[in-house]
Order: structure tokens, then C-alpha cells, then sequence
């Protein structure tokens, strides 16, 4: 590059129009010609390099961000039909607290809630389509551990239900509780979840002899358990409770009371694009802390006028919380008013349709639950 | 015209190739998804190209060859193989490229050292003894040898349903020509998948509870948890399998010598009678003499909870594996029909004729006459159904079958996240089961077609 430069500085030097109208036949227009040549492929190296450095510049901002604002919808992965969770219904409104994840997004990044494009995926396919860049939030009951968060490009970015992994079988089984399970069980579930691996742990510790028998999709599992193919079902307790509903004859089982590992769910983004991620994360947490707050859908507008900093800053009327993010101030309000808060949320999609009425540990901190999230200021 | 012309038009097209893309982005607007434009500098390389392209025609013109004597340069033989060789490598290049970046990008590590970490998922059946403390190596061949063996189990079933349905099509009678015949275009005619799916979800609706369930041939027990066999636990094994082997040396030598007679004399001798004597007589003589015996294991019934049972004991097929191997040879079975039918049918009418002339019996001019040319006929086409079965073998997962889709690039898969790396094993190792079966079949054509001397 330093001899380009100087071939440059020796065309400026020597007259260049001279050069250029003079015969290129000439000894001296021959190395002209050459010097000017060099000269383009400098200029068409800087080029290049500047084209580089506006894309890694560009990479800076939230590219998620800026794609869906220009898209007009959020692109969310949720299950292929969870209830409680993420279900469709039959003309293809998607319901569930995971989907009320990707609408509070939708509601923050776009304005309107139902901007949202939902792709169901299976275990399998979910994570691969979010690295991919098929979707942007993937809101499908997805259990966090260390191995997924650091090992394979993910991010996940909070809890919106504490679950725990547990077994069903059939009441006139009479087994009420797993202690009571022989050498020789066989248990259905499905494949690419941490519940195979559970699964295994459970029954090793226990030192009992299992057939495992794993699915791709959940509805081939139920069938199959159904169909009295195995003596038992396992996967996430809200997923059996949900999935009873499917049965053909729902109260012929029970769920059994143990609860064999730790299944924190939540919505997972991308790894690399922190705003985007920050955004995903805190459009959860308003859903959390407006209930604490007492926030709801039909009060938001009126919680404008509060007494209570914290809350006037959660609807928006005081603070610039949505600066950090490249978003307005009224963000938060409209997660709150469109979507509403968690309990709300909750008590819309699983308490009210039976699947899980008691809250357990998805109850706030205050009310003797675990749902804790950092404040927003 | 000169190659100089065609020359600077090249470098033309590369300079505003270049500007193009300097000053309007990328041309590809539509790939402009933060996914896709971590890949778009490697698009400069195209100018490259054109610029590469221009410089070969330049230095050709410098040796004054014009467009007239094109045909007999050199250029003209190099430059098209030139060409694809570049596309090639630069679609390869641009997508290996593209992968790493983004990979990079998102922070997933690229490497196979996930393969001797400890797999920790049980498997539900399999044919060597496999743990989930066993490294992911060790659950892929697992998973492998699963595949091979439905594999094996359809190759073998299709076949022998595919030569009876093949013949019977051909059959005088009208009954069996037209139930064959119905056979073939009603199982050729219906997605693989549903097949499968009403094997299964037929057989687990269909059969009994472990605890209703009668015996099938007094000692096995067909149940929905699976078809429940006794185990042969032999004494000596290693003296009867060598008496086996003996056997079938034996048969050898006897076939070899009975073609000698056959040829030389004009002697028939009874080979397949003699043969079934020594297969039969000389294992049975380990029993007596050799310390050779067997004992069974016979499943007996077990109570795992009030209304749930299952056998205990035994050797246990699961329903997966039957309704797998049904699907697939009864489906496979229907080409190999046609294969088989269109081979006879492909022998012209005057060899058959020619034969019974001779004297020799209907059963003999299909065994002498027929099958031994209708073979060149029958053996390529059936080779590309044994692939198509083969392949067909990864449609297990949907039932749960732990074939090497569901297992490795399955469940593997998703716990280690190496996606790019399991599914190129995944798909490396179809491929050689497939050229494998493929090379095979080609020997055995090789063996059988016409010897031209």
C-alpha cells in the first residue's frame, strides 16, 4: 500500500496532464501508465475496505431491531401447539403466555401487539432456526441451562414460568407416587429436550431398568401413551397438565406429585445483539413488575397521574427509559395496556382454561412466590 | 475480432461490477437480513472473476489469436473447464465462507471433540450394549448398527415378497395374477409416512395388553409393548457354529462336483436333498457328541403396577421396529414386484418354448432358462429400490424407532448443539451405506451377466 502511495505522490509531482497527452508509447508514458494503473487498484482497495468498515459499523446498532421495525412484524418461534403455552386456535389466533412474550415485543418495538409472525417449531428444529435468523425471539417453553446459554450461540433472556419436570400415568394404575415404579417401565417423551436427560438421571439414581421411548413431535407422544404403549408420560409438569387435556379421556390420569429437576422457562434470543436482547428482556419484566405494581390493562392510562415514582415511570410519564433501547417513552405503557400484565397473562391462558389454576412458585415474590425481577429505572 | 475486444469487454463489466457494488450495495437487495450480510464482501470476489476472465483473453491475444482460429487453441479446450471449476469453487467457497462467519458471529464453536463426551441420554433398544455413559461415538454407531439392521430385515422381507408377488403377477390364475396385481398398485400408491404411521398406530390399537395377551406358537407373546420371544442361551456355541461352517464347505465341494458329473457324464445327482441332509445332519452330531446344548429363556409375565405388565426374560421386539420393517418391505416389496415382472417379461417368449422343447419342466425353465438371463434385467433397478429403502429407514423417527436420524442427528444433536457437524456425518454416512449396497449389487451383476468370450 505505501508504494501506491508513493506512485500517487510521483503522479502529482511530475505534471500528470503532461503525462496523459503525451505518446504512452514513450518510455516515460509506458511507466505512467503502469503508475496510474496502480493508482486505480489503490483507490478500489480503499473502497473496499470502507465498504467493510460501514458493515462492522452497522453491526453496532440493533440490526434485530432495525429489521423488524422495517418488516413491520416481529418474527417469533413458539411450539406447534401447547396450551396455556402457545396453542392456536381454530382460525389461527395463537393464544398462551409464551406468545404473550412475543406480543409485549411487538407491542414495545412496533406499537400494536398482533404485528407478530409466529412460526411453530418442533424440540428439535427451534434453536437452529433462531440462529439462523428464521426467527428473532423464541418463546417455546424452552428450558434454561448452562450448556444451551454458553455453548451454542443463545441468549436467554429471563424466566416467564418456573416449571418442574414430573411423570403421569394411569389412575387405575394405582401408583400414586414414583417410588412405586418397577424394573421394566417403559416411559414415553419426546427427543431434543433436557427431559430425556432427566429422565435418565431420575431413574439411574433410583436404580431402576427403563425403556425409553422419545418421539419427535409431542402429539405422537400422547397418541402413543394413549394407546397404552407406556406405562408412563413424562416431560415439564405444565406440559403434562396441558397435554391431560388432549387425552381422550382426561381423568383416567394423574399427574404424580414429584418434581424431578429444575425447568426454568423463558425467552431466548440470539447471542450479539445485546440491544435486542436488553429489549426482549425488559418487555418481560414490565409484564412482572406491573403486576407488583398493580399495573393493569384497563388501568394503565389512569396510573399516569400516581403518586408513585416507580409507577409513573413503568407507564411512561416520568424518566426516558426507552431511550436506552431506541424506542419512545411509551413502550412500557403499551405492553401494559395492549398485552397486560403477568397475572393477567396467567390467569388468561392457564388458570382460567384449568390447567394449572394455583400459581405455585410463578407467583409474585410479595405473594409468597418467585417471580422477582430488577427494577425498572 | 480480437480476444483484446472480448478482453477489455471483461474488464469493463468487472470495473462496473465493482462500482455497483461500491456504490449501491449489494445487488442482491433481498438478501439485505442482518443474516445474510455478513456474507456480501465475499460478492467482491466476482470483479475478481471478470477481471481474471479479461487477463487470460489479454495474454492469449498477445500470441495474435483472433476469434477465426478459436477452434483449434488451446483456450478453446481449457476455458469452459476452467469456468465450471471456478463456479464450483466459488459457490463452495461462498457458502463455507458464509457459515463460518455467522457462526463466529453468533458464537458457536465449529469441532468434532464433542463426539468422546459422555452422550447421557438412554437409548430404547439396541443391538450391542450401549449406556448413557458412553461417549456420543459410541451412541452414533449404536444408532448406526439400528439402521443397518431394518435396513437388512426390509432388503431381505422385499425381496422375498417382491419375487413371490413378481411371479405371481405372471400367474395363469386369474385370482392370484389379480390380487398381486391389486397388492402392487394399492401399496406403491400411498405415501411411505402413512404407512408407517398406520402400522404403528394400527399395531398399538390393534394388539392386546401384555396381561390379555394368548401365546403365538405356545412360548411368544405378540403385545403392544412389543413381540416377546424366549432367548436361546446355548452351551458351546463356538463348536456348533464351526459344524455350520463345515457344513456349508461340505455343500460346496458337493455342488462343485455334481456340475463336474453334470457335465462330464451327463449324470444327475439330487444336490439340494443332500445338501439339506448334511446342514441338518451335522450340527444335530455336536448335540450328541460335541457337549453342544440349548436351554430357552421363556418370558413369563410380570407385575409392574395394578393394571400395567410387561414379560420379563426373553428377547423383546419392539413394536417400532415390527411396524418399521412392515411398512418398509411391504412397501419396497411392490417395486421389486414390477422389477421382477418387467425381468421375466423382458425374456423373449421363443427361449421358454425352446426350453419345454427340450423336455425340461416348468419348474426348471424358470430355474435354468428364465432366472438366469431375467437376472440382468432384474438386478439394476432392484439395486436402486434397496437404496430407496434404505434411505426410507430415516422416516423411523416419526416412530420412535432410535434409528441414527431420531438418535444422533436427532437427540444428539440437540444436546450438543453441533448441527453443521452431525447432520454432515448424518448424511456422509447414508451416502457410504448406499454406494456400499450399490458396489455390492454391482459385483453380483457383474458375476451374473453374459460372459462374452
Amino acid at each position: 500500500m505505501s508504494y501506491s502511495l508513493s506512485a500517487l505522490l510521483h503522479i502529482f509531482k511530475n505534471n500528470l496532464f503532461e503525462y496523459l497527452l503525451t505518446n504512452k508509447r514513450t518510455r516515460r508514458g509506458i511507466i505512467m501508465f503502469k503508475l496510474i494503473k496502480q493508482f486505480t487498484s489503490f483507490v478500489a482497495m480503499v473502497a473496499v475496505l470502507f465498504a467493510f468498515t460501514t458493515e462492522t459499523m452497522a453491526a453496532k446498532k440493533s440490526k434485530t431491531l432495525k429489521n423488524t421495525q422495517k418488516k413491520g412484524f416481529v418474527r417469533c418461534g413458539v411450539s406447534q401447539g401447547l396450551p396455556g403455552f402457545s396453542n392456536a386456535d381454530a382460525s389461527g389466533n395463537w393464544t398462551g403466555v409464551d406468545v404473550d412474550v412475543c406480543r409485549a415485543v411487538a407491542a414495545a418495538v412496533l406499537g400494536d401487539a398482533n404485528k407478530v409472525k409466529f412460526t411453530p417449531l418442533s424440540a428439535k428444529e427451534r434453536f437452529t432456526a433462531l440462529t439462523s435468523g428464521e426467527i428473532d425471539v423464541l418463546s417455546r417453553n424452552t428450558t434454561w441451562t448452562l450448556s444451551r446459554d454458553a455453548d451454542i450461540g443463545l441468549t436467554f433472556v429471563g424466566v416467564n414460568f418456573y416449571d418442574g419436570q414430573g411423570f403421569m400415568v394411569r389412575k387405575n394404575s394405582g401408583i400414586t407416587s414414583t417410588s412405586q415404579f418397577k424394573d421394566g417401565i417403559s416411559a414415553c417423551t419426546n427427543i431434543g429436550t433436557t427431559t430425556e436427560l432427566n429422565m435418565r438421571d431420575f431413574f439411574n439414581s433410583k436404580g431402576i431398568s427403563y425403556e425409553p421411548v422419545a418421539f419427535e413431535k409431542a402429539d405422537e407422544v400422547v397418541a402413543a401413551y394413549d394407546a397404552g404403549r407406556c406405562d408412563t408420560y413424562t416431560t415439564d409438569k405444565s406440559g403434562l397438565a396441558a397435554q391431560r387435556t388432549k387425552m381422550s379421556n382426561p381423568d383416567e390420569h394423574i399427574v404424580l406429585p414429584e418434581t424431578i429437576s429444575k425447568e426454568p422457562l423463558g425467552p431466548v434470543v440470539r447471542q450479539g445483539d445485546s440491544v435486542w436482547e436488553d429489549i426482549v428482556r425488559w418487555s418481560l419484566n414490565t409484564m412482572i413488575e406491573a403486576e407488583e405494581y398493580g399495573i393493569t390493562s384497563a388501568n394503565a392510562d389512569s396510573m399516569k397521574t400516581s403518586d408513585n415514582p416507580a409507577i409513573k415511570r413503568l407507564v411512561g410519564a416520568e424518566g426516558e427509559l426507552g431511550a436506552a433501547f431506541g424506542l419512545d417513552n411509551e413502550w412500557s405503557l403499551r405492553i401494559i395496556k395492549q398485552v397486560g400484565n403477568y397475572g393477567e397473562s396467567y390467569k388468561r391462558n392457564i388458570a382460567d382454561p384449568g390447567i394449572l389454576p394455583d400459581r405455585g412458585p410463578n407467583e409474585l415474590w410479595t405473594k409468597g412466590g418467585i417471580l422477582y425481577v430488577p427494577p425498572a429505572r | 475480432m480480437k480476444f483484446r475486444i472480448l478482453a477489455y469487454l471483461f474488464f469493463f463489466v468487472g470495473t462496473a461490477d465493482l462500482f455497483i457494488k461500491i456504490f449501491y450495495g449489494n445487488i442482491f437487495s433481498d438478501l439485505t437480513e442482518d443474516y445474510y450480510e455478513i456474507a456480501n464482501p465475499i460478492l467482491v470476489f466476482t470483479p475478481v472473476l471478470f477481471f481474471s476472465i479479461g487477463g487470460i483473453f489479454l495474454k492469449e491475444s498477445k500470441v495474435s489469436l483472433t476469434l477465426e482460429n478459436f477452434g483449434t487453441s488451446r483456450i478453446k479446450y481449457y476455458s469452459p473447464q476452467f469456468i465450471c471449476l471456478t463456479v464450483v469453487v466459488l459457490i463452495f467457497l461462498f457458502f463455507t465462507f458464509n457459515a463460518q462467519m455467522n457462526m463466529e458471529n453468533r458464537g458457536i464453536d465449529f469441532g468434532f471433540d464433542f463426539l468422546t463426551q459422555e452422550a447421557s441420554f438412554d437409548m430404547q433398544f439396541s443391538l450391542i450394549d450401549y449406556d448413557g455413559q458412553d461417549p456420543y461415538w459410541w451412541a452414533y454407531v449404536v444408532a448406526l448398527l439400528n439402521t443397518l439392521l431394518v435396513a437388512v430385515l426390509g432388503i431381505i422381507f422385499c425381496t422375498i415378497i417382491g419375487v413371490i408377488v413378481g411371479i405371481a403377477r405372471l400367474s395363469p390364475n386369474f385370482l392370484i395374477r389379480n390380487s398381486a396385481a391389486w397388492y402392487v398398485e394399492f401399496f406403491r400408491n400411498i405415501p411411505l409416512l402413512l404407512q408407517i404411521f398406520f402400522w404403528y398406530y394400527a399395531a398399538l390399537r390393534a394388539l392386546p395388553l401384555p396381561q390379555d395377551a394368548s401365546p403365538l406358537f405356545g412360548v411368544t407373546y405378540l403385545t403392544i409393548k412389543g413381540y416377546y420371544m424366549p432367548a436361546f442361551i446355548w452351551n458351546n456355541l463356538n463348536i456348533f457354529l464351526y459344524s455350520v461352517l463345515a457344513a456349508i464347505i461340505a455343500i460346496i465341494f458337493i455342488r462343485y462336483y455334481a456340475t463336474k458329473l453334470r457335465d462330464n457324464e451327463g449324470k444327475q445327482i439330487p444336490v439340494f436333498y443332500i445338501s439339506l441332509i448334511i446342514l441338518i445332519i451335522l450340527p444335530a452330531l455336536t448335540f450328541l457328541a460335541g457337549g453342544v446344548s440349548l436351554n430357552f429363556e421363556i418370558p413369563v409375565l410380570k407385575q409392574l403396577s395394578a393394571t400395567s405388565f410387561i414379560y420379563d426374560g426373553g428377547v423383546a421386539v419392539p413394536p417400532e421396529l415390527i411396524a418399521l420393517t412392515l411398512a418398509l418391505s411391504l412397501y419396497t416389496a411392490t417395486f421389486v414386484a414390477e422389477c421382477v415382472r418387467a425381468g421375466i417379461q423382458g425374456i423373449s417368449k421363443g427361449q421358454k418354448e425352446a426350453a419345454a422343447s427340450l423336455g425340461l419342466t416348468p419348474n426348471q425353465v424358470l430355474k435354468l432358462v428364465i432366472m438366469p438371463q431375467a437376472l440382468r434385467i432384474i438386478i439394476p433397478p432392484t439395486t436402486n429400490q434397496y437404496l430407496n429403502l434404505t434411505k426410507n429407514s430415516s422416516l423411523a423417527a416419526a416412530i420412535a424407532y432410535p434409528d441414527l436420524v431420531l438418535v444422533f442427528a436427532g437427540t444428539a444433536l440437540m444436546q450438543t448443539g453441533r448441527a453443521i457437524e452431525i447432520v454432515s456425518i448424518t448424511m456422509l454416512t447414508y451416502l457410504s451405506i448406499s454406494l456400499a449396497i450399490a458396489a455390492l449389487m454391482n459385483w453380483y451383476n457383474k458375476l451374473i451377466e453374459i460372459k462374452e468370450k
